[in-house]
């Protein structure tokens, strides 16, 4: 007997078992055969999300160490709470986050639109160069971090090479100085997650039906004026998506920012989630980094229903 | 003098015309980006102290009056 004989189960034996399932499947009703397929997804978002999240709550209200598991666990109530909402270092660290998430959207709503309505000019090269601007895109946050180190080199690096060839700053130290480091952080997000914003710039470019354009040529309406009332209304919806989805993966940000500046010097790059990493798994007050989790989870979740709500606009 | 059976559905209308889920959606909107801005804000360390509160009030309410009718 050959091997494909072996491996191909015989027709009767097909056929015997085809109808069982069907049979079996048939006698549930609709919403049974729905819970069904839904159930084991069900159970898995609630073991790896919803159980983990609820037992942060319950561990933001206590003085709980995760490396200390024989201590006794005492219900502090809101405490951790009002000490991280009357601590200035942590005061500091969300202004540091604010400013990373405030200059990002800015630089990347200007570059991206810009860059999307070049794009949609249509040239020649036009798909080659889209294809060249969305590879920072694709790239890990930790490998773009490890590598803007060595660009950013004060000695070797090329970007203190190119700010010195034109304006003669001799060697910049980007990463080292306190003024510097938090622009860090912006160019190389930006570099990053520009050609995103495009994308979706270009989405909307894209859905503008020309006779408008036509339309307002008949009427003589210049660039500027088809760029003010046709062009950004028609875009500002995907704009708005963007800016929402890319604000709160930026109030979130983490493994790009560790990988190149570590928080420092100092702590001006210190963004909340890396400040809360510290806490958590550095100086082992979990119930503390908990309470800051919850506050951190209640902003995006809040940030997320806003983002849903925009989402829902574009849709309609 | 009105009978009960006249003045229900204009009781309704009324009901219905003050939780309309937009206005109210705005609002829950609004109490978030508040929020968002007095937790991030480097002016005024009292605001960043109420900050979570109004987060959280702000994002209750959204939940709750998601439910409304159109």
């Amino acid at each position: 007997m050959t091997e494909q004989t072996m491996s191909t189960p015989a027709p009767q034996q097909r056929t015997a078992t085809a109808p069982g399932l069907t049979g079996r499947l048939r006698g549930l009703s609709d919403r049974a055969i729905a819970w069904l397929f839904i159930g084991p997804t069900m159970l898995l978002l609630l073991a790896i999300n919803i159980f983990p999240l609820i037992w942060t709550v319950y561990l933001s209200f206590t003085n709980y160490r995760a490396n200390q598991p024989g201590r006794e666990v005492k219900w502090v109530g809101t405490r951790n709470y009002e000490r991280l909402l009357g601590s200035e270092d942590i005061w500091g660290y969300l202004q540091a986050t604010a400013h990373f998430v405030v200059w990002t959207m800015l630089l990347q709503v200007i570059l991206g639109l810009g860059l999307a309505l070049l794009i949609n000019r249509g040239f020649r090269t036009a798909s080659f160069w889209t294809t060249l601007i969305l590879i920072p895109m694709m790239l890990s946050p930790a490998v773009v971090g490890t590598f803007w180190t060595y660009i950013f080199q004060p000695q070797t690096g090329i970007f203190s090479y190119i700010i010195d060839w034109f304006a003669g700053t001799g060697a910049l130290d980007m990463i080292g100085a306190p003024h510097l480091a938090p622009w860090t952080i912006v160019i190389v997000d930006t570099w990053m997650w520009t050609p995103y914003i495009m994308l979706l710039c270009l989405a909307g470019l894209r859905s503008i039906p020309p006779y408008l354009y036509e339309a307002a040529e008949i009427d003589r309406a210049n660039a500027l004026q088809k760029f003010w009332y046709i062009t950004l209304p028609r875009v500002l919806p995907f704009l708005m998506l963007a800016v929402l989805f890319r604000g709160i993966e930026n109030f979130k940000m983490f493994d790009m920012v560790v990988e190149l500046t570590s928080g420092g010097p100092g702590s001006v790059t210190e963004l909340a989630s890396i400040n809360l990493k510290r806490e958590a798994f550095e100086n082992w007050k979990t119930g503390y980094s908990s309470a800051f989790a919850i506050i951190l989870f209640v902003t995006v979740f809040g940030l997320g229903n806003i983002y849903v709500k925009a989402l829902n606009r574009v849709k309609s | 003098m009105s009978h009960p059976a006249d003045t229900r559905p204009r009781r309704q209308t009324t009901r219905r015309r003050i939780f309309r889920r937009g206005p109210w959606e705005n609002a829950a909107t609004g109490l978030i980006a508040l929020g968002v801005i007095m937790l991030m804000q480097p002016f005024s360390f009292a605001a960043f102290g109420w900050s979570f509160a109004v987060i959280l009030a702000g994002t209750v309410g959204f939940v709750i009056v998601s439910h409304f009718p159109e």
